[in-house]
């Protein structure tokens, strides 16, 4: 788990870098900060169990398996990419690893997850789907009718709520009334949860709690886990959000941060020496920087190629 | 030994969808009072009983859910049809439909399939019923303009069946669009007089229409009527009229309008010189505008007279039978659109 929040992180920050140099086409919302919470739920999946993602979905395909180097090449907008270059930062789908979508679209995936806890249900398989979103998605018609209809059909369906407080620039006070937002599963009959999205044990333990109900037949469950982006909504919101939340409220966050949260207690718990982390970093920055090398070596797609991929027939 | 009976539209679709689900396992149907109430229009009447409430799903008024959750099933492993009550109902799940059903499959580079048939039943139910602003409404014109989706508006039982079949088959996403009106044939006796096509003889075994296979209805030399739905009914029953006159009118029905079968209208186009576009969506940036531009783009140097666009009036539906039968075209308007483009006098 250590390894994959730190891979997360190291993956965007070097995006960042990319994007500053000019060499990523298109806008980047980078996960920095949220990394426990991708991490922490993928860990309690199989390589067969379903994930629907979002506008910030690095962080989730990197924890459900995705390649690095399809991602850098995704991001560079390359033919080798997941999406062979026509999804970008928001559109990665690697259906083989079950990431069936990431969608630009808030609340988006809520309703779509319901259905894919609908086949394997029907299929007869226990296939498991996490569905992730924010706190801005959750003030959307969708998130209404996607836990409505996945409760009411008992659905293998684990609802992972990123409450990082804002949506752009709009604190989550100012779009609810609830403290907690999980508690609006009461509503449809649906069991919740709360996590610490700053300690990838504690998401862990409460969406394998979830994902082990969901296996069973037991029905979906709302997990909220509560996290913070040390960086803007995305790159170029100025001075990473100071406009709309305190320098203060910043640093707070930022002193929780999850990688090093988890490695400190690591070492505390001797469960890992300072040298197995520096030596997981260098493994990090090297796969990172082969992905790096792999997405400018790759040839974009061809203009004349630009309708390919429409229909299946 | 092929049986043949004549069916109405409900019961072509009806058919299409047990034939289907018998055939394919991973077919299912959602929707509202799809159940025991048997749909609506009556389109699913027998199939909870048949196939089961797993297969023959009821849902909350909730149509992001119905299309969203249809998606998330067809993506991994299963075949999904989707009903909506009324077309008019679209805007609802309006984000399911064209940001992820239609750009599912191009955005993730040709990684998922989307087998999600949604159909919708739209169109003017005059004289029949008058249903307003938000029961009445063709909206195919909308999702022409969205890639990634294709696009069916069957007319007659025949082509509902096999073109159901095949968009059940197909692994792509499509809009079927139902007009209202053909349901009620077996009800309404006044509809079958005039309009005898309503109601088909249909095969009894499974059969596939592709799409983008234009059907002429009805051949003719002197000026060529595109159609859609209803209005290829009424099309039928002008042509007939102004046979009386001496006048030979073809009439096409495009079956699909994505993919659009562009030669057979091209072709129609040659042969006879003059065009008039028939369909009952608001006439601007609707179907016909389409249609025409098209022509205007492949057919241009055949072209005697100006495309005629026999359209919806640019308002929302009216209530009042009398306003209604203004703002959603008749047959006195492709009349009139008719002899326009062949400048010809009543």
């Amino acid at each position: 788990m250590y390894r994959n929040m730190l891979r997360i992180r190291r993956f965007e920050e070097r995006l960042a870098e990319e994007s500053a140099r000019g060499n990523i086409p298109g806008l980047l919302h980078l996960y920095v900060g949220e990394e426990a919470v991708a991490v922490g739920a993928c860990s309690t999946l199989r390589k067969d169990d379903y994930i629907t993602s979002t506008h910030r979905g690095h962080g989730h395909c990197i924890a459900k398996g995705g390649d690095l180097r399809k991602m850098m090449a995704e991001l560079f907008g390359k033919e080798t990419g997941y999406c062979k270059g026509r999804g970008g930062s928001m559109h990665i789908a690697a259906p083989e690893i079950g990431i069936v979508g990431c969608s630009g679209i808030a609340g988006a995936g809520i309703p779509i997850a319901a259905g894919v806890g609908l086949s394997s249900k029907l299929r007869r398989t226990d296939q498991i789907c996490v569905s992730f979103f924010g706190d801005g998605a959750s003030n959307t018609g969708a998130f209404h009718e996607g836990m409505n209809l996945a409760s009411l059909w008992e659905l293998p369906v684990v609802y992972v709520l990123e409450n990082n407080l804002y949506a752009i620039s709009t604190p989550a006070a100012r779009s609810s009334k609830m403290k907690n937002i999980s508690d609006r599963a009461a509503a449809y009959g649906m069991r919740s949860a709360v996590a610490d999205g700053m300690d990838v044990l504690s998401v862990y333990d409460a969406v394998l709690e979830a994902v082990e109900r969901a296996r069973k037949g037991q029905g979906p469950t709302l997990v909220e886990c509560k996290t913070y982006r040390f960086r803007g909504h995305h790159e170029g919101d100025p001075k990473k959000g100071e406009i709309y939340r305190t320098k203060q409220e910043m640093d707070e966050w930022e002193k929780r941060d999850p990688i090093i949260r988890l490695g400190e207690k690591m070492i505390k718990e001797h469960k890992a020496a300072q040298a197995e982390l520096d030596a997981i970093n260098q493994e990090t920055m090297k796969e990172i920087e082969d992905a790096v090398a792999f997405a400018k070596q790759s040839p974009s797609p061809k203009p004349e190629d630009a309708t390919t991929y429409l229909f299946a027939s | 030994m092929s049986e043949t009976r004549e069916l109405d539209f409900a019961e072509a679709i009806r058919e299409a969808i047990r034939q289907e689900m018998l055939r394919d396992k991973t077919l299912i149907l959602m929707g509202e009072d799809v159940g025991k109430f048997g749909g609506i229009f009556g389109c699913t009447k027998g199939l909870q009983a048949e196939f089961g409430e797993e297969r023959i799903r009821d849902t909350p008024i909730s149509e992001t859910a119905i299309v969203g959750a249809s998606i998330g099933a067809a993506i991994t492993g299963m075949h999904c049809i989707a009903e909506l009550e009324f077309m008019d109902f679209i805007g609802c799940p309006m984000d399911q439909i064209f940001n992820q059903m239609a750009k599912i499959r191009y955005m993730f580079g040709g990684s998922m399939k989307v087998p999600v048939v949604l159909r919708a039943p739209a169109g003017s139910r005059y004289p029949v019923a008058c249903g307003g602003a938000h029961h009445t409404q063709s909206l195919e014109a909308w999702f022409m303009h969205v890639p990634g989706l294709k696009v069916v508006t069957p007319s007659m039982p025949y082509d509902a069946k096999g073109l159901l079949i095949n968009a059940i088959r197909c692994e792509d996403p499509v809009l079927f669009v139902e007009h209202k009106l053909l349901y009620y044939a077996k009800r309404m006796a006044s509809l079958r007089g005039p309009y005898p096509t309503l109601i088909q003889k249909v095969p009894e075994e499974s059969y596939v229409i592709p799409f983008g296979k234009a059907d002429i209805k009805r051949p003719g030399e002197d000026i060529t009527v595109v159609a859609t739905m209803m209005m290829v009914h009424k099309a039928l029953r002008v042509a007939e009229e102004l046979a009386k006159k001496g006048i030979s009118m073809e009439v096409i029905d495009p079956r699909t309008l994505v993919p659009l079968d562009k030669q057979t209208i091209v072709e129609s186009v040659k042969k006879t010189g003059k065009v008039v576009v028939a369909s009952e969506d608001a006439k601007t940036a609707g179907v016909g505008a389409e249609i025409a531009a098209m022509i205007m783009e492949e057919a241009f140097d055949y072209l005697d007279a100006p495309v005629k666009r026999v359209s919806g009036l640019d308002v929302p539906i009216p209530y009042a039978p009398i306003l209604e039968s203004t703002v959603v075209p008749q047959e006195k308007h492709i009349r009139e659109g008719v002899l326009e483009v062949l400048a010809q006098k009543e």
